[in-house]
């Protein structure tokens, strides 16, 4: 099963690379989405974060851990066991931990509770290895089961007010060698890097552009990258410090885009160049 | 008018008055605590320590968005500019151009200052990320303004030549809030390497020129 993995994952990535490639050359500079655009409807029957859903799905109900015990009680907010939406009402307040948590953080409560393992042996694995490799796997399979559903995270808990003020916060902290926050890039819809067109994050149609997209498959690194994944790698080119998984900041971050995208539609996973 | 009516005006004066004040106290308390919790959730990794993004002035105040622009915060964008406007230093030997090749190559680079990047490594300036700068390079962003000719629009007097060694020296000395990094004043290129950029920009050779 992993050796099919593995090829099918870096055929579809050399095949993605050419559609980039071709696009950067070209003369009358196509933005960077007219290449991913292409490739998305190449794939249209086939992203290759399906092979990490099929993944997740068998660790979802494979007993694990040193309780040997399945996934399958873990409540994501909808009630114990219940996948399909849950992905759409996150982040959200649990009773349980007394936090507001991201589906990460979430899936790690359920693993140490019901499977009995470390979290942090998950916050210590770097991104898509070890103990993090199989939370990953989970999110393909959680966020898959909320396809074509609105995004409806509740933000009606104190809590989840304050991780949404928080979060706002965080959003334009500006600091650092480069004096860049997250609306240095994200806070106006005309804008670009290179040629990357870069969603207003501020706005209800932009967060929907950034949160129903994520996590997704990631063309460039070949990988599958959950939210938490893409909010270390924008801090990373940031130029901030390293952001501890699971963070406070991080899942400030996810509730704030999450509430400015209500309504918006989870196309989950999503294809990313 | 009464002076029951008058007491009553200037007490709901004085108690409208006092709740905005502590509004504010509480909004400014609460503000220190998330940004206590923002900087908790980093860690040192590589070159980029937790350190580095306990805010100066300058990034305090743009922090806030109704400060960053509009009336509210002008007073003390101005001052700020002011400040920053203070750090700027001339090139060491008073050669303001260097070479417009060697600057077109730090202008594509963007690499560097992540905490992935070794201490050794060169940084570049990163500059088609955001502008526009010669014509063959239609791979460029949008954020800054499009820098297209900028010689040959504006000349190479004193005047241009300082100023545009100032605004990529610290590009906050003239617009407080600018979206453009303090390039000199945080060290991000060497001298050498904003004489090349300056260049690119300037050089009536150089293909911005052209």
């Amino acid at each position: 099963m992993k050796k099919i993995v593995s090829g099918g994952v870096s055929a579809t990535l050399g095949l993605g690379l050419c559609f980039l490639v071709t696009s950067v050359g070209a003369q009358n500079a196509p933005t960077a989405s007219d290449g991913i655009a292409k490739y998305r409807e190449m794939i249209a029957d086939g992203n290759p974060a399906e092979l990490y859903e099929a993944e997740g799905e068998q660790l979802w109900k494979k007993a694990a851990g040193p309780k040997n015990a399945t996934l399958e009680k873990c409540d994501l907010g909808l009630g114990a066991g219940v996948v399909k939406g849950a992905a759409a009402q996150l982040p959200r307040y649990f009773k349980d931990t007394n936090r507001v948590q991201d589906l990460e953080s979430r899936l790690m409560t359920c693993m140490e509770v019901l499977q009995g393992i470390d979290p942090k042996e998950i916050v210590d694995a770097p991104f898509g290895k070890g103990a993090k490799k199989a939370v990953e796997a989970v999110v393909a399979y959680v966020v898959t089961s909320s396809r074509d559903m609105k995004i409806n995270a509740p933000m009606k808990h104190p809590k989840e007010k304050e991780m949404y003020a928080l979060g706002k916060r965080a959003f334009y902290y500006r600091g650092g060698a480069m004096d860049f926050s997250c609306a240095s890039c994200h806070d106006d819809a005309s804008k670009r890097i290179r040629l990357q067109d870069l969603p207003d994050l501020t706005s209800a149609k932009g967060a929907a552009l950034g949160w129903g997209y994520w996590p997704a498959y990631r063309v460039s690194s070949g990988e599958f990258w959950t939210m938490q994944r893409r909010l270390n790698d924008c801090y990373r080119q940031q130029r901030f410090p390293y952001p501890n998984y699971v963070s406070d900041v991080t899942i400030a971050l996810s509730t704030y885009l999450a509430a400015n995208a209500k309504g918006g539609v989870m196309y989950t996973p999503g294809l990313k160049r | 008018m009464k002076t029951s009516q008058l007491i009553f005006r200037a007490s709901v004066l004085c108690a409208l008055g006092l709740a905005s004040i502590s509004g504010y106290a509480q909004t400014a308390k609460a503000q220190a605590a998330m940004d206590k919790a923002i900087v908790a959730s980093f860690r040192d990794e590589g070159i980029i320590s937790v350190a580095s993004i306990t805010q100066d002035e300058t990034q305090a105040l743009c922090s806030d968005p109704k400060m960053a622009t509009g009336k509210a915060g002008a007073k003390q964008r101005a001052a700020i500019e002011a400040a920053n406007m203070e750090t700027i230093l001339p090139p060491y030997d008073g050669v303001y151009l260097g070479d417009w090749k060697e600057g077109e190559k730090v202008a594509q680079s963007g690499r560097g200052a992540t905490w992935t990047d070794k201490s050794s490594a060169v940084n570049g300036g990163g500059c088609y990320n955001c502008h526009q700068i010669s014509k063959a390079e239609v791979s460029h962003g949008t954020i800054g303004p499009s820098l297209l000719g900028y010689g040959k629009t504006r000349g190479n007097s004193a005047a241009v030549v300082e100023y545009t060694w100032g605004k990529m020296y610290n590009a906050k000395a003239y617009n407080a809030c600018s979206a453009m990094p303090r390039i000199g004043h945080f060290n991000l290129l060497t001298e050498k390497q904003r004489k090349d950029v300056m260049a690119l920009l300037l050089d009536p050779a150089s293909p911005v020129n052209q």
